[in-house]
Parts: C-alpha cells; sequence; structure tokens
C-alpha cells in the first residue's frame, strides 16, 4: 500500500509563497468549486487556504536563522481527524494514503478541525464545508497531463525544489531517500500521528580551507623554488626527450 | 477554543432535560418500592416528561446552528462505530423518543404490567420505558462528554473528570428543575428533589474543583519546538503567512484577554453552585418553593458560563502555529 506525502526541505525553501499562490490557483479552478476569497482587497480578507508560509526567527541576534515554513495538511497515517467525523466525509483514501473530505457529505460541524493538532483543515466561509489539501489528487492521475506535471501545484511551482513528492512506502522513491539521507522528521510526534509529511531540517554547509588552497602548490610562479634543483650532470630534458 | 453559544446551549440544555427525567424516574422507582407516595401519572409524570422533552428538543435545534449544512445533519449518524458524536447523534433522539413514550404512556394510563418481583412489585410498561431512558440518559451523558474527552491533545478535555462533570452537571440543573417543578404539582416532592439537587451540586462542585485543579497543573506536551521540529531553546514567530484573519485565528481562541477567564470562573462557580446550593439547602429546610425557580434560572446561566469557560480554558496546539500575524 503507498502513502503519498511531501517531503519539504527547510534548507532550502526562501519562503516565496509561490507554493500557496499555486495552490490557491489550482485548487479554485478545480472541479470541487471556488475556494472563498473574501474580501481580498478589503480591510481584513480572508479565506481558505489549503498551504501557508509561516516564518520564525531561530535564535538569539546576532546569531539567528530565518526560518521559512510550509504548512499544509500532513496526510497523516493515523489520522485523528478522519475516526471523529460522524458522517464518513472525511477519510483516508486505502490506495495512495491521501486524507480527503467529501465535500458533498460534509456537514460542517468542524469536529474534524479540532481534532487535528495541526491546524491544517480551513472551512470555506462560503461552501461552509471542510476543506484540506488534496495532494492535488484531481491531478497527479490524470492522464491528459505530462507525466513530469503529474505532481501536486505547489511541488511544480517551487523554484528553489523545496518541495518533493513521492511515496513514503516506497523505500526506493525520491521522498524516501530525501527523508533518510538528509534525516527527515515528523511534526509533534508526541501525538503518535505518523505525519506522512516530513520536512528536512537545516543543514550546515561547512567550507573547508586548506593552506594549499590559499597558496596554489602548482602556482607556476612558485614551481620552481620547490621542486629540487638537478645537478649539473643529470640528464637534462632535452636528454630525455631526444631518443 | 472558541465557545460557539449553539454548542454551549446544546450541552446545558439537553443536560436539564436528562437530568429532569432522570428525576422522574427516580420518584417513579421509589414508589415502585414503596418510598414515596405515587404520583399523579397526568400531571406529574405526563408533564414533566414534557418539560424534559421541551429542553431536549431545544438542545437539538440549538445543535443545528453549529452546523454549515445543516440540511445534511441526518448524515452525521453514519459513522457510530468511530465516532461519538455521530453515536450522540443516535442516542439523543432515542432518548427523546423514549422520553416521549413514557409521557404518553402515563398520560394514557397505558401501564400493563410486564412481569412482577418475588415480593409482589408489578413491573409495567412504565417502569420498562423509564429504565431505558435512564440507559439512555447516561448513555447521552457519556456521548457529549466523549466528544471532548476523546481528543488526546486537548488535554484539559482529555480527562475522566469530563464525563464525570457533564453527568453530574447535567444531573444538578435538571433535579433542580424538577425540584421547582414540584413545586408547581407535587408540593411533597419539593424537599426530596431540593435534597438531591443539594448533594448533585455538591457533587458537582467537587468534580469541577478537581477539573479546575487538574487543568491548572497541565504542562504542555507540544511547543513550538516539536511544532516546528526545531531544536533550539528560542524560536519567535515572525509570520503566519498572511495578514488577514482565517479560520485558525478565529476557531481555535476565545479572543477575550486573561482577566475575563478568571472573572467567569469565579462567576460559574458562584452561580452554578454557590448560589444555588444556597437556595436548595433553602428550601430542603422549608423556604418557600418559589426560590427553587431562582435556583434553577441562577444554576442554568452559571451552567452556561461554565460551558464557555470549559471551551475557553481549552487550549489546542494547532495555537502554536499563530502566535504573531506579521
Amino acid at each position: 500500500m503507498s502513502q503519498l506525502a511531501l517531503v519539504i526541505d527547510l534548507n532550502v525553501c526562501v519562503g516565496c509563497h509561490a507554493c500557496v499562490t499555486s495552490c490557491k490557483e489550482w485548487n479554485t479552478s478545480g472541479s470541487a468549486g471556488p475556494l472563498a476569497d473574501l474580501m481580498p482587497y478589503g480591510r481584513d480578507p480572508t479565506g481558505a487556504f489549503f498551504n501557508r508560509v509561516q516564518t520564525f526567527e531561530v535564535g538569539e541576534y546576532p546569531n539567528t536563522q530565518t526560518v521559512h515554513f510550509p504548512k499544509s495538511c500532513l496526510h497523516c497515517e493515523d489520522p485523528p481527524c478522519v475516526p471523529v467525523c460522524p458522517t464518513g466525509a472525511s477519510h483516508k483514501r486505502a490506495s495512495d494514503g491521501i486524507v480527503l473530505v467529501d465535500y458533498d457529505k460534509c456537514i460542517g460541524c468542524k469536529y474534524c478541525s479540532w481534532a487535528c493538532p495541526y491546524g491544517v483543515r480551513e472551512i470555506d466561509p462560503e461552501r461552509k464545508v471542510m476543506t484540506k489539501c488534496t495532494l492535488c489528487v484531481d491531478r497527479i492521475y490524470d492522464e491528459a497531463l505530462p507525466a513530469a506535471e503529474r505532481k501536486p501545484a505547489c511541488v511544480l511551482a517551487c523554484p528553489t525544489s523545496a518541495r518533493l513528492f513521492g511515496d513514503i512506502h516506497d523505500p526506493d522513491s525520491i521522498v524516501s531517500q530525501a527523508i533518510r539521507d538528509a534525516a527527515g522528521y515528523p511534526l509533534m510526534p508526541e501525538w503518535g500521528t505518523h505525519p506522512s509529511n516530513h520536512y528536512l531540517p537545516r543543514r550546515k554547509t561547512p567550507m573547508h580551507i586548506h593552506e594549499d588552497e590559499l597558496e596554489r602548490v602548482d602556482n607556476p610562479l612558485k614551481v620552481d623554488g620547490l621542486l629540487p634543483k638537478p645537478a649539473k650532470s643529470e640528464p637534462s630534458l632535452d636528454d630525455v626527450m631526444s631518443w | 477554543m472558541r465557545p460557539d453559544f449553539s454548542v454551549l446551549f446544546l450541552t446545558t440544555l439537553i443536560g436539564v432535560g436528562q437530568g429532569l427525567f432522570l428525576a422522574l424516574f427516580t420518584v417513579q422507582l421509589y414508589a415502585l418500592f414503596g418510598l414515596l407516595p405515587p404520583q399523579d401519572g397526568h400531571l406529574f409524570y405526563a408533564h414533566g416528561s414534557l418539560l424534559a422533552l421541551a429542553f431536549l428538543v431545544a438542545g437539538l435545534v440549538a445543535s443545528f446552528f453549529h452546523l454549515g449544512r445543516p440540511e445534511r445533519a441526518w448524515r452525521a449518524a453514519a459513522m457510530w462505530r468511530t465516532s461519538w458524536l455521530s453515536r450522540e447523534v443516535i442516542v439523543l433522539p432515542a432518548l427523546m423518543g423514549t422520553v416521549l413514550l413514557y409521557g404518553a404512556a402515563h398520560l394514557a394510563g397505558w401501564r400493563p404490567v410486564l412481569a412482577s418481583l418475588p415480593s409482589g412489585i408489578a413491573i409495567d410498561a412504565t417502569v420498562l420505558l423509564g429504565g431505558l431512558g435512564t440507559l439512555l440518559a447516561f448513555a447521552l451523558f457519556l456521548c457529549t462528554a466523549m466528544i471532548y474527552a476523546c481528543l488526546p491533545f486537548l488535554r484539559e478535555w482529555a480527562s475522566p473528570l469530563t464525563v464525570i462533570n457533564f453527568t453530574l452537571l447535567g444531573g444538578a440543573s435538571g433535579f433542580t428543575l424538577a425540584a421547582a417543578f414540584a413545586g408547581r404539582v407535587a408540593p411533597d416532592l419539593v424537599r426530596f428533589f431540593a435534597g438531591w439537587a443539594f448533594v448533585i451540586t455538591l457533587f458537582g462542585l467537587a468534580g469541577r474543583i478537581a477539573s479546575l485543579v487538574r487543568n491548572s497543573r497541565l504542562r504542555p506536551k507540544s511547543t513550538l519546538q516539536t511544532a516546528i521540529g526545531i531544536k533550539h531553546p528560542q524560536i519567535a514567530q515572525k509570520s503566519t503567512g498572511f495578514m488577514g484573519g482565517s479560520f485558525n485565528t478565529r476557531e481555535f481562541f476565545h479572543g477575550r484577554p486573561a482577566g475575563m477567564l478568571r472573572r467567569v470562573k469565579w462567576a460559574f462557580l458562584i452561580t452554578a453552585f454557590g448560589v444555588p446550593l444556597a437556595l436548595q439547602g433553602a428550601c430542603w429546610s422549608g423556604a418557600p418553593e418559589a426560590l427553587l425557580r431562582l435556583a434553577f434560572v441562577v444554576q442554568f446561566l452559571g451552567l452556561l458560563a461554565e460551558r464557555w469557560f470549559f471551551f475557553a480554558q481549552a487550549n489546542h496546539p494547532q495555537n502554536l502555529y499563530y502566535q504573531a500575524v506579521a
């Protein structure tokens, strides 16, 4: 059984919000109907988004790091939002592990959003049903699209390739390799939800400068002085070459 | 969490209905064993059941205001295997139906004897309906409270005290109403009900204080460190990713200053427990029964404040992601 998921590389994310806008664009144009976008130019705009990029400052000045943190549904392997749903609208697909809401069954009681510790479900203020990241389920299986584009909109939009998409149950997938190689971790592991989405931590990019890089051993200006001088009686280059 | 008035009214109103029904059937059981004089089926049980039913229906009506799509509410009975909310949606109408039948049986005098105890006491249909209703009333307390108590990361709620308090507070308000009701139709029961209301309110106060003490000692399990997975003691949010409000900034916080939380706590301790206890005690020792009507009104308002506090105090871990707008 596969489990599709995103792996988000915090080392690479620059916080440009391209994933946010592309997500909104794709999901407001789809067959499920528009995502609410109320008073977009007013004093207090609001609406439903599946994906947000938040910014945190880690450390104390001057030793700080600015961490941009994209947050969307983590498609937990043991999602607490699913069993609490009274209608069965909130469900986890057995085939690919995507957690979805059936908008035609949802009664808008908001109980699933209470049961999600990550706060990634947002009620649509116009349709009055719960909405959330679908991993672009209407896109990733669309055979009318070229194979390279059968990925979530946020993944395709990311200019720094901070978002990877794949099956974390397949040990050879790009996401499994990234989790293994770059120490990918889940959010709030204390609640036993086993999020499928993983985050790759900030990594130090160390630079080792060796003596010989500051003063090149093959510097032609220095080479003569470093090499042992041949004796006058020793064969010269001409002697060697002219056989 | 943001206290939604539809849910405050739902949980308090059905609590009164359940408690009142339990009070009515308690009298019938006492009367069955000859501990209290038998009551008039029409005046006492039928009218009492109607009153209990009215509270249950009012609670159900209030619950619809919580739904975004109330026209689909019937779907909520589907997932009773996993969802306490779904179980509540099934048990509440079942209790309403049983209370209706119980009242109707008393009204019509339909009391065919189904069995008799070895001591010769006849078990008739109303006893069976009453017993069934009692089971359903307790099941409904369990379902309603477990909706909140089953969410492990809402740690203020995730405790057996939630179930105990929903049961005791519903029972207390129901018995207070029963005492006020008896003042009108069965004056010889006023002391009986006032005494029980006093005892249940006292236990409710103990349970609620236990819950307040427990919650004041809670230490959060989730921190900003586990929320974003960065092991550093100093993390400050600089942006939530948007400047306007969203569902996440509105639904999970009561939006009032901390001082209001403290004031509401003292307000409900006085109005849901202190004042009713004094009035119930006074009526038990012979004060005019009109005070019981006052006791019920004060206690019901107090329980609304108690439920407001119950929601406002619960701190959802998703708030860790919404500490600073920008």
